[in-house]
Order: structure tokens, then sequence, then C-alpha cells
């Protein structure tokens, strides 16, 4: 939403304020300035100049020398201009020495303008400028009458002659004045046109608000004879008005209103389709203009449209519509889209002579819904869409007669077809300033509350304790919203500052994010680094991630409208993400890289989907460069042990995921539960990743990590007693696995097994083929007393007895 | 004798005077006081000496290789002294060659950044909770104030799974089920992923982060929302930092605020980073609703709040001057490892 200074300042007229007091104390008070343009900014010395004389330049023929009159005294200076559209006589805009214009014919505006300085021009002095509109910081859209190419010729335009010669040009023009851009929220109907926002400045600087007086228009006739109008479908049609207009004479609205409507981004074409739209800014009501002469049967019936029912649109674009969107028809056929669009078949030409003038309030959902479906986005509908006040209609309807007359555009026809069956009323909400000041904890008085409510045209009942709002103001519905009247205008910035006083409260983490916190410590002490990636993602992923057709991880929740198909599902795992992160690293030849991230994966309870899926947070981590298999398990060996679980951790070698090396991958269980999973990343997901090299990932889901017991948090003595140390050499075939060699020293060394170290694995050269070598460092101790020989001998010889019977050879 | 003492004292210091290095000491000891050393043969003609001289010599003997002995040991300790001094020398290392480090890793800037959000209000009685990201719509929307086809849920460009099943677009929804809990009084923040139907580019991207609060109780005003934010946005911004509130509209707060908090760049003069206005728009707040409260059961009558909204990624990127949105997602290690 735009508006002119002088546009408020017409309703406003005592406003006086600088461009940036305005946009504080208006934003402040909640209609918030986004911006605002001077449009007289590097406009210096510029005054109304008559050119006396033109002469030849002696040396140059594209150049002449003309004599101009620059003050009422008669004081000439001599200028040189290249411009070929000016005469003796002529007015025009001109900047003296020392002055400055805003821009140049050729660039527009230039940042800081254009200083004017004293020079020759091919050995003929000049002492100043004869401006353009473009050298004006303006265009054609504000001036109409500016010549295309050349000087502004004031004296062509019947206003601007008028102007004494020595005025300031920039006075005449019109252009000591501001845009303001606005930000207005959505509930805020009312602040959609210039007299909402008028309203909200002149309570704002404590100003009179004067709206425009709209005077009784129309001739003796009865626009009854001319039209008639039928709403078939009255929810969505609330209310519509009608009046006529005849023996229209098109022609260009005055300056003002041209200048107004291009402030704001609206070009000026006519006189009708001008007051159409001026009135729709002041009022935020549209307006629409048919031909009568092409209303057939001189009725208008509102409806709905047929399914699949065809209409040309002004702009010459034939649209399909359904029956849920609400046509404009006369007695044979569809003339209008309402509230979006009119049609082809009944616009304003340069030959109308009497039209219609529309001024409707449809259902705003169903204007914005058919605006969706059809892909358009007109003026119009976007007024429509917030929901319009009807009886704003008849103001706006005869407010635009009553230029109609003004501007002598055409004769208005008596009378108004009004169809409003259910008239909007204001409403009456209750109001107890003790309630408001105790929900804003301030302690203003009752008079000054009801100042500030009485400014914005609202009433205050103090003996009913009621205050009445107007039906403008349809966000107004309780006593909250009053205290947001109350505290926009006493000033939000003076309301104290306080904190809760009310009972005490304990603060903290639930126990899954302290969870995540824990995790974060540990795999950052690894050198992992968080990353961040989406929630959805390609379907293709899972090609990428080997994924065979029936994989679980396949079942993913699809978007119904994605940003595109890169992101079209949920994730079932964050490992697309994962590597695809490596791979931006790979291939920005970062080495040695380590990411982890937490967040969530989504795994639907059913396809399709009818319940919120299960959001599981999942810590996953992802490396390539130093490091291998066991580094990453490592990670995982510190996290078990640091979150001190009851229940026996193992790691299973296991083929199952079809995504990592069938021969380098391991579930993780505890107590038989599996948590987690690691492994190298299969040779052909890496290369679909286009990452070179091996990597490696891991994946902890910590809903099931923190449904596990813990053990006792219990500090266990440091032993008093020494330990005894046995290392034994063992060569075995390579399937059999150090997990198993393992369990059998825990199990046959008993309890006097203390701690097992594996300090060498060798395969190679003086071992069999196919088989490996393990030698393991065992301490044996007893918490009461000093081992013997004989205790520690009897427990290695279980061990190894059984590790024989595997097939294990003691190396000697 | 006698005479024969002092020759070899004199012999034996002038010795060790002139001795230049350790290892000379030692022959020197030997020399004199060995087994077959002068002064131990001394010792061994003893028998020659008559015997009421004898313990006169003895003495003379002692004191004699007392004397050396102890010059020895100064001597010793001089070399020692010296020597350690040239060993501390000779081992100047370079200081400013490089450490060596762990590697430890990093923290995402939005986490560091969350984390001192969360510090600031668990310090303040905030319990810190979570919703689902996949969420019915009536908890983002209708339940926020926000009915069917309502032109505020069209603004928030939304993912939708089912026609009642959406990605959340707002940690808004997190209030809702708190409220639901019905244990009052609430004081609450809510950090989570949300997300909106937008182009990535240098500042939209489809997944953010927002952090919700709401607080409920009796007697809660507009007043301790301004006053709660100020502590938050000082806490978090430094000491001297300024707010500054504005009205808004939010469907499910009344009355509703922005907060701007002065430039921490420029200090409020006016600079690039906030486009020359000294203020930066951090949050959208407001006091909650009375038709949100009594949706999720709550008597506005008796209870009043206030809720906020922050964008963590709107925090983090000002507060490290990070240009491009874009970097916070892309995960390469040089930008992570800055953090």
């Amino acid at each position: 939403m735009d508006t002119s200074l002088s546009w408020i300042k017409a309703y406003v007229p005592d406003l006086e304020c600088t461009a940036q007091e305005y946009t504080d104390a208006m934003t402040l008070s909640g209609t918030k300035v986004e911006g605002f343009t001077r449009l007289d900014e590097n406009l210096e010395k510029i005054v109304v100049g008559k050119i006396d004389r033109i002469e030849p330049h002696p040396d140059a023929d594209k150049l002449v020398v003309c004599q101009v009159q620059i003050d009422e005294d008669g004081t000439k200076i001599q200028i040189v201009t290249g411009a070929s559209n000016i005469k003796e006589g002529d007015k025009v805009p001109v900047v003296l020495e020392g002055g400055r214009v805003a821009g140049s014919h050729h660039d527009g505006k230039i940042e800081g303008g254009y200083k004017i300085k004293k020079g020759k021009l091919r050995g003929v002095e000049s002492f100043g400028m004869m401006c353009s509109i473009d050298e004006l910081g303006s265009d054609k859209d504000m001036y109409p009458g500016a010549a295309p190419d050349g000087i502004f010729i004031l004296s062509d335009n019947p206003e601007y002659a008028k102007a004494p010669v020595g005025s300031d040009a920039v006075e005449v023009l019109g252009l000591h004045d501001v845009t303001f851009e606005y930000e207005v929220t959505s509930n805020r109907v009312d602040c959609f046109g210039v007299l909402g926002i008028a309203r909200e400045a002149a309570a704002t600087f404590g100003k009179k608000f004067v709206p425009p007086v709209v005077t009784e228009t129309g001739n003796g006739e009865d626009v009854g004879d001319y039209i008639s109008v039928e709403v078939e479908d009255a929810a969505l049609c609330k209310r519509y008005t009608a009046r006529v207009v005849k023996n229209i004479r098109l022609a260009p609205s005055p300056e003002w209103m041209q200048r107004r409507l291009a402030s704001v981004g609206i070009r000026p074409i006519n006189n009708i389709v001008d007051i159409t739209n001026y009135v729709m800014e002041e009022y935020s009501q549209p307006m629409h203009a048919y031909d009568l002469d092409k209303i057939e049967d001189r009725k208008i019936v509102v409806r709905r449209a047929a399914n699949g029912e065809k209409f040309t649109t002004l702009d010459g674009q034939e649209r399909e519509l359904d029956d849920t969107m609400l046509m404009i028809c006369d007695g044979k056929k569809a003339v209008g889209l309402a509230g979006i669009m009119g049609g082809e078949n009944s616009m304003i030409t340069d030959e109308v002579q009497t039209m219609l003038f529309e001024a409707a309030t449809f259902d705003g959902t169903n204007i914005r819904l058919s605006g969706k479906k059809l892909g358009m986005r007109t003026d119009a509908q976007a007024k429509f869409e917030k929901g319009l006040d009807p009886n704003t209609a008849i103001e706006a309807m005869n407010r635009a007669c009553q230029l109609v007359e003004e501007l002598g555009a055409g004769e208005v026809v008596g009378g108004v077809v009004d169809y409003y069956p259910v008239k909007r009323e204001g409403i009456s909400i209750p109001y107890d300033v003790n309630r408001i000041n105790a929900l804003l904890g301030t302690e203003i008085s009752e008079e000054e509350m009801a100042g500030y409510l009485e400014a914005i045209d609202l009433t205050v009942d103090r003996e009913a304790k009621q205050v009445l709002v107007p039906s403008w103001r349809q966000d107004l519905e309780r006593m909250a919203d009053i205290a947001e009247e109350v505290a926009r205008f006493y000033g939000y910035d003076r309301i104290p500052m306080t904190l809760p006083k009310s009972s005490a409260t304990m603060g903290g983490l639930s126990e899954k994010l302290q969870l995540e916190k824990k995790l974060r410590s540990i795999v950052e002490t690894y050198g992992f680094c968080e990353g961040m990636t989406f929630s959805f993602e390609s379907p293709k992923i899972y090609d990428k991630l080997n994924l065979a057709p029936e994989d679980a991880l396949r079942k993913s929740i699809v978007i119904s409208n994605p940003l595109g198909e890169d992101y079209s599902v949920l994730r079932t795992s964050a490992l697309g993400g994962m590597l695809t992160s490596l791979a931006t690293n790979y291939s920005r030849r970062n080495k040695d890289v380590r990411l982890y991230e937490l967040a969530n994966v989504y795994l639907p309870k059913q396809l399709p989907v009818t319940e919120l899926p299960d959001e599981r947070m999942q810590l996953t981590l992802g490396m390539y460069g130093q490091g291998d298999f066991y580094d990453m398990k490592g990670v995982l060996e510190e996290i078990l042990q640091r979150l001190n679980l009851k229940g026996d951790v193992e790691f299973l070698s296991d083929t199952s995921r079809s995504f990592l090396h069938p021969g380098r991958q391991a579930k993780v269980l505890c107590g038989g539960c599996e948590i987690a999973y690691l492994g190298e990343v299969h040779p052909a997901v890496t290369k679909n990743f286009e990452i070179g090299g091996r990597a490696y990932v891991a994946v902890v889901d910590l809903a099931e990590l923190a449904a596990l017991p813990k053990a006792a948090d219990k500090y266990v003595g440091v032993p008093k007693f020494p330990a005894m140390t046995r290392d034994i050499s063992l060569t075995m075939k390579k399937e059999l696995l150090a997990g198993e060699v393992e369990a059998v020293i825990r199990k046959k060394g008993g309890a006097l097994v203390e701690a097992f170290e594996l300090f060498d694995v060798y395969e190679g050269e003086q071992i069999q083929k196919g088989f490996k070598s393990l030698a393991y460092k065992i301490t044996f101790r007893a918490k009461d007393r000093t081992l013997t020989d004989e205790e520690v001998n009897a427990s290695m010889d279980k061990i190894i007895a059984t590790l024989e019977q595997m097939g294990a050879q003691l190396r000697k | 004798m006698k005479e024969k003492l002092s020759k070899i004292m004199e012999d034996a210091m002038a010795q060790i005077d002139a001795s230049g290095q350790l290892e000379k000491l030692n022959e020197i000891r030997v020399a004199f006081l060995g087994k077959k050393g002068e002064l131990t043969s001394v010792l061994k003609s003893m028998k020659d000496v008559a015997p009421e001289e004898r313990p006169k010599v003895g003495q003379m003997v002692n004191d004699a290789r007392s004397a050396i002995e102890e010059k020895l040991e100064q001597k010793k300790a001089l070399f020692e002294k010296k020597l350690l001094e040239e060993k501390i020398k000779s081992e100047t290392i370079d200081v400013t060659l490089p450490g060596r480090r762990m590697g430890i890793g990093h923290r995402h800037p939005n986490t560091i950044t969350l984390e001192e959000v969360e510090n600031i209000f668990v310090g303040m009685g905030y319990n810190v909770v979570e919703g689902p990201e996949v969420e019915y719509d009536y908890y983002n929307f209708e339940a926020l104030n926000i009915p069917e086809n309502h032109p505020a849920k069209d603004e928030q460009d939304t993912f939708y799974i089912t026609k009642d099943i959406l990605l959340r677009t707002q940690t808004s929804s997190v209030q809702v089920h708190e409220m639901e809990k019905g244990k009052l009084p609430i004081r609450m923040i809510a950090p989570g992923r949300v997300f909106r139907s937008d182009e990535v580019d240098a500042t939209h991207s489809p997944t953010f982060h927002q952090i919700e609060g709401l607080v409920i109780d009796q007697g809660i005003t507009f007043a301790d929302l301004k006053g709660t934010l100020q502590e938050f946005a000082i806490r978090l911004f430094g000491e001297g930092t300024k707010v500054k509130f504005r009205p808004h509209h939010f469907q499910f707060t009344e009355p509703s605020a922005e907060m701007d908090v002065s430039c921490f760049k420029c200090g409020g003069k006016g600079c690039r980073f906030c486009k020359g206005s000294g203020w930066v728009e951090i949050l959208g707040c407001g006091m909650v609703h009375p038709h949100v409260l009594e949706m999720s059961g709550i008597d506005p009558e008796k209870y009043t709040g206030f809720a906020f909204g922050v964008g963590l990624e709107r925090i983090a990127l000002f507060k490290y001057e990070i240009d491009d949105m874009r970097l916070l997602y892309e995960n390469d290690t040089r930008f992570l490892k800055q953090f």
C-alpha cells in the first residue's frame, strides 16, 4: 500500500511533519511505513521561466541560444539548449546556475542529482538549463502532458500556464511531496485505502480527520429504468450497488488526480477509468465500469459459473471456470468475473455512451480461491480478498458519481440500485478500563483511554462500559483488541518493562535434549563437525543409496505440493544428506572430513498417511580421509560407554544394509536391542555420490538409546592388590572373529579377568594363507588378595583349551 | 711428612683448578684419594711415623682429604651448573611453531546460537520442550486462531502431506500442545525446524528454525512481555542493547508487536547492515489471544500470557555476519570450523 503525503493531507489538513517524523510516528502507532521517496529530492533553484527569444547558435546547427525571463521583474538569463520543442513565449521549468536536477534525459534519476553550473556551449555562455520531465526526477506516467523528448512545456497545460514567471516550478508541479510505502497487516482491511491511513495519521498526530463530503448526485431520472439487479448467490455477494452515467465525455482526468494515481503506481488512462481507480484507492472499494449498451436485457445477474464455462476477460485471455466461481452476467451472457476482472465483451471503449458503475461486496475467501485457481492476481481481487465492509460500497459508489459530476465526465442518472439483504452493523464490545490496564501493565486514566478510542471513530459508552465499533473495523472483536488500540496510541514505547511477578517455575532441558547435548560433546571430541541438511529430499536418493526395491527406507512420506522433485519426500534416513555433504566437501578438496547431524527421520506408520509419522531423532556420523572402520567404531564405543548402559553392548557383523560394504558393516546391540549400525560406505554408493576413496558412516537411533536401562552410577574401588598379566598370541582362520575370541576370554577367564587388550593383529608372511594372528594382553586381578601364578595359569589354561577347540593355535 | 702433605694438597688444588671438564675431576679423585692415590699412600706409610705422631698425622691426612673432596665437589657443582646452562641454551625451541591439536569438532552456528538462547530462558525458569515437525493442520493453524480459508494461512506457503497433515510452518504449534497438557503456569521455549515453501536463495530456505516462547499465568501483562524480551535481548546481544516494540498483527496474539533491537554492528547509528535505520527486526510477539486460550481449555478471564517467536537463522546470520543462508546447509567444513 502506497500513499503520497499530499493525498493524506487532503484529509488531514492540519498535518505538519517531515517525512521521517511521519514514518516514525506512523510505524509506532501500528501503520508500518517501510520507506519513503521524496519527489523533490535533488531539485534545487528551479523556477518557472518564460522563453523570450530564440536565436540560432553561431557555431552549431543543433543548438539554439535562448533569452529566458526568470522573475516578475523581467530579469533574463541566456541558456543554450539542444531542445527542439520550444518556441518563444513558452513557459518552462528553468534550473538556475548553482541549482540541481534529479536526473538526466538518458539515465533517469541519478544518485545525488546533477549540479548545474555556468558553462560555455561551443563558445556561447549558458547560465542555466531548461528541464525535461526526466531531469525533474519524474516521468510521463506522473505527467502525461510532458514532452517525451524535450523540454516540459508548462504553458501547454492550462493549469500550469497560470503560474507566474519566477515562481517555484517544483511547487507548481506539485513535486514538493513524498510517497510512503506501507506494510499494512491483513487484519486492517480499512487501511488498504487512503482514507483508512489518513484516519490513523490524524489520530497519531492528534489532528482532525476530514473525510470527503459526498454530496447528492444524479439527474431527475430513475436508475431503475436503466438496470435491474438480481443476485442468485447471496452468500458470495453480500451487497451489489449499481448506478448509471450517461452522455459520457471521455477526457484526461485533471492533473491532481493523475498525479495522485501515478504517485501510488497507477497509470492515468481517462477520467472514467481514473475515477474508478481513484475511489478504489481512497475507500479500498474496487469499482467496475461496464458499457451499458453492451448489457443485454438491461439486467445484471450475479450467479455462479457453470463447470467448464468459458469466459474472456478484458485482457483478452479466455478462462475456463468452475461452479465455485462467481460471475456477473446480463440477461444473456457473462460480462465479468466477479471481483477479479471484467469481461472483454462489456468493457469501456472510446465509443462508450452510457455506463454502469458497480460497487459490490463479494466474499473474500471465494474471490481469493477463484483467483488462485485461475492464476490471476488483480488489484481489485487483492482488496476483496481481505473481506470488505459492505457499508463502504455505497459510499464509494456515491463518491465516484460525485467525481463524475465534478470532472464533467458525464451525466449521472438519479437513484441507486442497492441489493443489500442483510445490513452489517457495528458491534459493541465490553470495555473495562481496569482490565485493559491489567492486561497492558499500565495505569492509563479513563479519560485518556477514551480519547485514544474516540480519535479512531470508536464510540465509548462509559455508563454501559461498552465500546461501539464501526463496521469498517472488523478486526475489533473483544476487549483484547480494544486494549491494542489503546496501547497503540498510548505508545508501546511508554508501556513499562517488568518481569513476571507470578509463581516461580523450574526451567530445564528434557532428558532427550540432555542426551543430544551429551552426544554432541562426545562426537565433537572425536573431531566431528555438526552439519545440518534438509528434512526432505529427492526420491532418487534411494537409488543412489543402492537400496533394494523392497527396502523399508523407500517407504517415505510424499509432500503433496513440493518445491520440485528434489525436495519431495520426507527422509527416512539422514544418510542422503550426509553423503551429499561429504561429497560437497570432497569436491572442494577438503581433507579428512568428519561430520555429524542430529536430526529427525520420518517413518510413516502406514501409507498413504493417515496419522502423524514416527519422528525419530538420529545421530548420523560420516567421514572420509584419515580413519577407518575402527575409528568410527571407537566413537560408538565411547558413546555407549559414556551412557553407562546396563545391557551388554555387542557389535555384530552384518550384511543387511545394501548401502554399506557387505564385509565391513556391523549392527550394534545393547541388551539384545539394535540401537545403531556402522560401516564403510559401499564403493558403488561412494561412486554414486562422487566421493573418492573410502567413506564411513554410523547411525545411532536416539529413541532406542534413550529407552535403554542405565547401569547404577556407582564408583568401583581403585584396586589395592597387584595385577598379573599374560600375553597370548594365537593363529586362527580369518573367519574366526575377534569378538568370538574375546567372548571366550571373558567367559572362561572368569571373575579374575580384569581386562584384556588386543595389541596385535597380523596377516601375511609367516602366517598361513587364510589365517591371521591375534595377540592379547590379559590382566588378572582379585579384589582381596595378590593372585598366585597357579590361579592365573588355571584361568589361562581354560581360555587356551577352549580357543584350541575352536581351531585356534597358540603361537610359541 | 707435613711438607709432603702440603705438597700433595697444593698439587691436588692446582690440578682441580686446572681441570677443564667433569671427567678430569674423577681422574684427580682417583689420583689423590683412590686406593692407590697419593693421600692413600701417605696413610699406608703411617707405619713409618712415630706412634705418638700418628694421631696428629692421621688428623692432617683427614683434613687434607676433606679439603680436596670439598674442592672437588665445588668444582663439580660448577661444571654441572655450566653443563646445565649449556644444555638449556641448546634446547631453545621456536615457540611460534604451531601447537598440536586434537582437532575437536565444531558445533553448528545455529546450535551455538540456540544454546545461548536456551541458557538465557532456562535461567529465567523456562522449560525447553519440543513438538512434532509433521503436524496436524489443527495445531499449526486452527488452534492458533487461523481458521480454514483464512488469508493468513495462504501467506505461510505451507507444505502439505494430506489435507489435514502438513509440515509445521511455525513452532507456535508447540504452544497448543503445551497448553493442552493443562499444567499451569507455563513457561516454555520450543526450538525446532519449520518449513515453508520458499525457494533456496541467500535469504530463504524451505527449512529453517524457530524458537517459540510461551508464558501463561495469572496477572501476566504486556509490560512483562516487554521486560522479559528486553532482558533476553541484552543477554544475547550485550549490555547497552536497546529494544523497540512496534504494533503488528498475528492471529494468535492480541495485542501483538514486533521487536527491533538496536543494531549491534553500529550501536544504533545506522550502517549498511541495518540499512541505515539503526534497528534490526528480531522477533514477533504479543499477548496470547483469549480465543487461543479458550480453544486449549484455559480460562482467559483468569489467565493471561504472552508468546514470542524468533527465527534462529536470523539471529545466527546477524550475529556472525553471515551473508548467505545457504552456507548453513552446505556443511563445508571450512565454514563449520569457524565456529
